[in-house]
Parts: structure tokens; C-alpha cells; sequence
């Protein structure tokens, strides 16, 4: 059996929604500037994925841009905006476990010449919403804070936050970086007073090399990319049309029974942890409920480096991450889990599971029955 | 404008009567590495002299970089081949390649002529006043100088005339294949590739073996090494690496010996496990990166306690250089930037927080028994699982 638990890293693309890239690519290959036939059938592709998603989101298509992923999408929310809203004011904040296309970006803009407010969380993932008070200041152009962190699975008070927000500066935008959280919640941008909100395809069944950014339509940006002036001039570049009509498919179907694949993924989620559990020198990270992320568990074993766990877990086809597939190829333990304070022992001996709609119960228990055999194992050669 | 290159070797011309050999193997080594550069060559050894031919189009740079990965090679000229059509022509042509290749030049000069074809129509000595005097008339900025010349002026009167007078610096040695072979114990870091690379100059043909422990060390450390075999192997030729599965052994040892000479005892059973290996190779000694006092099984004590396990001789190049004269070698030898990658290696992970720095052998021999019941049948196993990957 192969048990795929790495899907906030990437996930399987849906055979339909391949099979759709393949007929865009191979037939209907035409570019949706052209002004012939061709281009039109490209440009008519490009529009059903502006209508899907913004119908997801309960936005208008106009104000869906398309980039080249999440990370593009972060980096044109905050660089974009922070260059075109400077006048403004000089101080961002965001919070100290977001994904580092959003932290680095982060710090080019210190460079620059911007300010910084890193807010802290609580030994949960939270942020709480008095330091976020507290850190608005009349010069606070931009708030960037994640909706679902990807190495612990913590939600945000996104809702409460955007109130928040508008309420001390109806001008300080709102951005959230939803690359994990879209795809697993109904999220309204007008109702959650956000004005930038990133997503990207390949971690809902999409293909790699796309995403997008829903940008309210009042919201100034500054493109980072320039050229032949396509999406209106914010993002140039020939649109990816298979790329983004993949996406908008891969949503589709995602959002067609949304509640029902959370609702199932939340009871595989019950189960692994309880059955996690019922080993020794196991810890969970953050919160398990419905506070959390219904596909991403943490998992700190003392004694085993993740590596070490994860490769063992890999002889029996089951493929996870150590900490994060972002950061697992730097050697520096993870931000994410200093913030909400896991002991320094654990840092390096955490593991992340996560799940998709493709995952069955049948992987889970097979993926426990490795851990009951592999742990035990392993803690005998545990490095003094 | 060039159309071959004149290969120089110093060491292997000394070599009496085995000297053919030692030609044959560099002509080999160098069809080897001319293989892989775009066009098409001819390799040719005549009196004395190889030739490296471009029967087609080709990128001068590209042929020069894989040339300079040939041991044996001291020098690489790249010459022109001008057709016989008179001495006044010949003028011309030298005044052309003078033009290109030195433009604007006030440098000094020397002609050195050779005649192969004795029947032309002047002597040695008359083309190199000659031709001296042709190039004075033309670039009056250069003089002559017949004792230190910045440009030796090199024309041979063969079937066709070249002519060359650069010359490019090449890796020296011994071409591989004249030494015999050794293996090497090649691990993710920067010192064995530069071991297996010093070694190989000298003219020693390389296989090598790699230690992985899965699941502490992953897929990539071991993609990682397949790496940089194939880097060296530019120089090398060919490298048959063995890939020996050693977590068993390990674990056995960490589980039954004391934690601090675990690295020392390990060590012993990756030298036997490498000699056994290269008996059945026909290797004729070891070869390792070790380097006194680099680290605690580096010192004398623990090479002399790693040494006495095998019979066959060990091969150290590195044993008196310091790291960062190493790491010069591995960034010439272009293995730095892979050797640095962050992926653990079985040498580190389970290493003590103090390991023996002066181990005592009867104390190492003691421990050793200790693994008597199962480390023969251990060992067994993982030569008889070992995986062989072909690096070119």
C-alpha cells in the first residue's frame, strides 16, 4: 500500500482535471490575447476560471489576478501594495509563523525601508487580538495574517481580525495567505474584511506553477512583473491558461462537496490522533478540535530525529514531512514550532501528517500500525 | 581559427620502454573526454607527439575545459594548420594569426621552426630569421627577444605547416589506467573527493564504496554521493560505485559496544568491508580522505586503530593538508558546492558527545568481541546486498 500524508507540501492533481489541462494544452492551445478564434476559445477558458473562483469566493471576477502560485500571490499582495500605498505609511504587520513567502517578503520590505511588526502566537498557533490592537498604529498600511498554518494546522481569528482592522483604520488593508486553508473552508473575502487574499493550485488537486490573488477592487497595487500589460496591466506574462483553467476545475470539484470530504477528514483526523495517542513519548502540536485544520496533524516523538522517522515511514510507503516540506531542506529548526513554544528537544523530532480527500481509513490505520511497530524500534537507538 | 590541439606531456615521456604504453592509455583517456564535447575529433600519436584533430565544428572552450581533466596532460597548445602554398604565404598567415590572436601587441618574440619534412625549401634557421623579420616589418611595435620571449613562435613544416604558440596549462599526472586500481571510501564530504581526485593522478583507476544507513540517512545523501562520484569521474573516467547497506551493523555496534568508540569500531568494519570489497575488484589498496587530527578518528591514535584491520596499503593524500588547503582542491575540482549540501551521513548519526580520541587498541579489540555472535553474519549480508551504480 501507498499512504500519500504530505498533502500541505503538494497533492495529487485529479485525473479530470489533468485530462482537461491535456486537452487545453494539445488542442485548444490558442493565446487569449490573439485576436482570432483561437484566442478567443483561450480567453473564454480564462474567463469560466475568473467565474469559479470568484463564485467560491462570492467575489467579482474582475478582481481575481492569476499568478504563478502562492508565492507569487504573496509577494504581489504585500510588495505590490506596501510600493503602491507608501505614501500612506511604513508599518506592516503580520505574524511570527507565516509561510516564508510571505516572511521573506517580509523582510525585503524591511530592507526597503519598511517597518515590521511580527505578532507572537500563543502555544495554540493563535495570534490574539489585543497584541494586534496594539501593534496597529496610524501608519499601519498592511496586516498579513495566515488563515491556516501549514505545519500545525492552526486557524486564525480571520473574521474577528479584518473587524478589528477596519474598525482602527478603515484604509490599513487586510491580506491573508489562504494557500492552506482554501480548498478546506468557505471563505468571503467582503465578510471577513479582507482585501488580499493568496491561494495556490497545486495544494488543492491543481496543477503546480499556478495560483491567484483576489485583490478588492479599491485595493492599489504596483505590479512586481512587467511586460505585454495582460490582467490589466498587474501581472504581465502570457497567461498559463491550462494552468488556470486546471485550477478553477480542481476547485470546482473540491467546493462541489465541500462539507461532507471536511467533515470526513475531521473524523480521520479524530482518529489518528487518538490513535497516536496511545503511544508513549508521543506529543500532539497545537489545538486537534474543530479549532484547527481538519488535514494537518503535528506530531513530536521524543528521542527520534524526523528524518530518521520519516525515512522509516517511507521504507513502508508511507511519504510525510519533517516539520514542513518548505523548510524541511533547511537544517534550522522550525519557526512555526519555536513560536508556539514546543520544547527544543522536540524541534527537530517533529513529523507532519497531512490529509486529502483521496485519503482513506484504511491508510490511517496501516499508518498507525508503522508507528506502533517503527517507534518503539527506533527509541532503542535513540542518540545519547 | 584553431583546428587542433598539440598535447604536452612531461612525466610519462621518462618512462623508457614502457613509454608506449603510458601514450596509449592518455590517447584512451583522451578520446574519453573529447567524447563528450559537441563535434566530432581525431586523436593521433606521432613521433612523439599527440595531436587532437576537429573534423568539424567545435566549442574551443568546451574542448579545452574537458582536456584539462586529462592527467597526463602538462599542456595544451591550440595550433593552426596552414596548407603548404609557398614561404611568402606562410608570411602572411603568421602575420594573420599574430593579428588574432595577440591583437595590438607589442610583446617580444621568438620564431621556433622545426622541420619534420626535411625537404623544404629552407633550413630551420632561415625560416626563423625569415619569419622574424616578416613579423618586425609588420607589427613594429614587437621585438625580438631569442632568450626570454613572451610569445615562442612554434612552426612546423609537416604535410601541412602549424603553428602555435599558446600554451594551456593542463591537470599534470599520470594518465588513469597506468596505475592499477584502488577503492575509494567515498562519504558525502568534501575530503574523500579530493582524495579519490589526488589519487587519481597518479594514474590509479578509481572504484569506490559508499556507507548508507536508511532509514538515518536518506535517499538524497545518497543521491548526493552518486553526485559526486560523477564529478570526479570527470577526471577518473568511469567509477563503479558499491553501495553497502550499512544500518545493521551499526545498530549492532551502538547496541553491544561502548558509545564513545562507536565511531572507531564502525570505522574498522567499513575498512574490512572496503577491503573485501576490492579484493574481489582486484583493487590494490585503499584509498580514504582522512586527514591527521581533523577529527577525533582522525587522530594518530584512531588511524593507527582503523589501519590495523586491513593488509592492503591505505592510501591517505590528504594525511598533511589542512582543511582549507581541501577545500581549495574540491572548488577546483568543482565537488565543494555538492559536498556542502545538508544531508546527514552515517558517520554522524550517531556519533557521541565525546568520542575516544586515543583509543587503545586492547581495549577496541576487547569491545569488538562483544559483537562476536551475529557481526560476521551481519557483515556476509551486506556485501551480499550491496548495490553496484555505474557513475560516467
Amino acid at each position: 500500500m501507498e499512504v500519500y500524508l504530505d498533502n500541505s507540501a503538494t497533492t495529487k492533481c485529479f485525473d479530470d482535471v489533468a485530462a482537461f489541462m491535456t486537452q487545453l494544452m494539445c488542442r485548444d492551445y490558442g493565446n487569449p490575447s490573439s485576436l482570432h478564434m483561437k484566442g478567443v476559445q483561450a480567453e473564454n477558458y480564462l474567463r469560466y476560471a475568473k467565474e469559479t473562483i470568484a463564485k467560491i469566493l462570492k467575489v467579482s471576477e474582475k478582481e481575481i489576478l492569476f499568478t504563478s502560485g502562492g508565492t507569487e500571490a504573496d509577494n504581489i499582495a504585500l510588495t505590490g501594495t506596501a510600493m503602491a500605498n507608501h505614501r500612506a505609511g511604513k508599518h506592516l504587520i503580520t505574524t511570527r509563523i507565516e509561510h516564508p513567502a510571505v516572511l521573506q517578503t517580509m523582510q525585503h520590505l524591511e530592507e526597503q525601508g519598511f517597518k515590521v511588526t511580527y505578532l507572537p502566537v500563543d502555544g495554540n498557533g493563535r495570534i490574539r487580538l489585543e497584541d494586534l490592537q496594539k501593534a496597529m498604529t496610524k501608519d499601519t498600511i498592511l496586516v498579513s495574517v495566515m488563515h491556516t498554518n501549514n505545519e500545525i494546522g492552526s486557524l486564525q481569528p480571520i473574521a474577528e481580525a479584518g473587524a478589528l482592522i477596519k474598525k482602527m483604520n478603515p484604509h490599513t488593508l487586510f491580506h491573508v495567505d489562504a494557500v492552506q486553508g482554501f480548498g478546506k473552508f468557505r471563505i468571503y473575502p467582503k465578510k471577513m474584511n479582507i482585501d488580499l487574499l493568496s491561494a495556490s493550485s497545486h495544494k488543492i488537486h491543481g496543477p503546480k506553477g499556478v495560483g491567484f490573488l483576489y485583490a478588492g477592487e479599491k485595493v492599489k497595487i504596483k505590479p512586481i512583473i512587467y511586460g505585454g500589460g495582460q490582467q490589466n496591466n498587474l501581472r504581465s506574462g502570457t497567461e498559463n491558461v491550462p494552468g488556470i483553467a486546471g485550477m478553477a476545475k480542481a476547485a470546482e470539484m473540491l467546493y462541489a462537496d465541500l462539507e461532507r470530504d471536511v467533515e470526513r477528514l475531521y473524523y480521520l483526523k479524530q482518529k489518528f490522533i487518538e490513535g497516536v495517542g496511545r503511544m508513549e513519548y508521543v506529543k500532539i502540536n497545537g489545538l486537534t478540535g474543530r479549532e484547527s485544520a481538519p488535514h494537518v496533524v503535528s506530531v513530536s516523538v521524543r528521542g527520534i530525529r524526523s528524518e530518521v522517522l520519516l525515512h522509516a515511514l517511507e521504507d513502508k510507503n508511507i511519504y510525510v514531512s519533517a516539520g514542513s516540506a518548505c523548510a524541511a531542506r533547511k537544517p534550522q529548526p522550525s519557526a512555526t514550532l519555536k513560536a508556539i513554544g514546543v520544547e527544543k528537544d522536540l524541534l527537530e523530532s517533529t513529523i507532519r501528517f497531512s490529509f486529502s480527500v483521496f485519503t482513506t481509513e484504511e491508510e490511517i490505520d496501516y499508518t498507525l500500525q508503522a508507528l506502533y511497530d517503527i517507534v518503539p524500534m527506533l527509541r532503542k537507538y535513540t542518540r545519547h | 581559427m584553431f583546428t587542433a590541439f598539440l598535447i604536452k606531456y612531461a612525466e610519462i615521456g621518462v618512462k623508457g620502454k614502457n613509454r608506449y604504453l603510458f601514450e596509449e592509455a592518455l590517447v584512451q583517456q583522451i578520446k574519453y573526454a573529447v567524447r563528450r564535447c559537441e563535434g566530432e575529433f581525431k586523436v593521433t600519436r606521432t613521433q612523439g607527439r599527440i595531436y587532437v584533430d576537429a573534423l568539424s565544428a567545435f566549442d574551443f572552450d568546451e574542448v579545452v575545459d574537458n582536456l584539462k581533466t586529462v592527467f597526463g596532460i602538462s599542456g595544451i597548445c591550440p595550433v593552426v594548420y596552414v596548407e603548404d602554398e609557398g614561404f611568402e604565404k606562410l608570411g602572411e598567415e603568421i602575420i594573420r594569426y599574430i593579428g588574432k590572436v595577440y591583437p595590438g601587441t607589442d610583446k617580444s618574440f621568438k620564431v621556433n621552426a622545426r622541420r619534420a619534412r626535411k625537404n623544404y625549401s629552407l633550413t630551420s634557421m632561415e625560416i626563423n630569421s625569415e619569419i622574424g623579420s616578416v613579423l618586425l616589418d609588420a607589427y613594429p611595435a614587437m621585438k625580438v627577444d631569442v632568450h626570454r620571449p613572451d610569445i615562442l613562435l612554434n612552426i612546423e613544416i609537416r604535410e601541412k605547416i602549424y603553428i602555435y604558440s599558446e600554451t594551456i596549462a593542463g591537470p599534470g599526472g599520470m594518465p588513469v589506467g597506468t596505475g592499477g586500481k584502488a577503492m575509494l571510501l567515498l562519504s558525502g564530504g568534501i575530503d574523500s573527493p579530493v582524495a579519490g581526485y589526488m589519487i587519481a593522478k597518479r594514474g590509479v583507476k578509481i572504484d569506490a564504496v559508499y556507507f548508507h544507513a536508511p532509514p538515518y540517512t536518506s535517499e538524497r545523501a545518497k543521491q548526493k554521493v552518486v553526485d559526486l562520484a560523477r564529478l570526479v569521474s570527470r577526471y577518473t573516467g568511469p567509477i563503479y560505485l558499491h553501495v553497502i547497506n550499512f544500518t545493521d551493523i551499526q545498530l549492532y555496534i551502538y547496541e553491544k559496544c561502548p558509545h564513545e568508540e562507536l565511531t572507531i569500531i564502525m570505522r574498522r568494519y567499513m575498512m574490512r568491508i572496503a577491503e573485501r570489497i576490492a579484493e574481489e575488484t582486484e583493487c590494490l589498496g585503499l584509498i580514504t580522505g582522512e586527514s591527521i587530527g581533523q577529527v577525533a578518528s582522525q587522530t594518530m591514535h584512531s588511524l593507527a586503530a582503523t589501519n590495523e584491520v586491513c593488509t592492503m596499503p591505505v592510501y591517505r593524500p590528504l594525511i598533511g593538508f589542512d582543511k582549507m588547503e581541501i577545500i581549495g582542491i574540491s572548488e577546483k575540482i568543482n565537488t565543494y558546492e555538492t559536498s556542502i549540501l545538508p544531508y546527514e551521513d552515517c558517520c554522524t548519526i550517531f556519533v557521541a558527545k565525546h568520542p575516544v580520541t586515543k583509543p587503545n587498541l586492547n581495549i577496541i579489540r576487547r569491545h569488538e568481541q562483544n559483537l562476536q555472535e551475529q557481526i560476521d553474519g551481519l557483515v556476509q549480508k551486506a556485501l551480499d546486498t550491496k548495490e553496484l551504480v555505474v557513475v560516467r
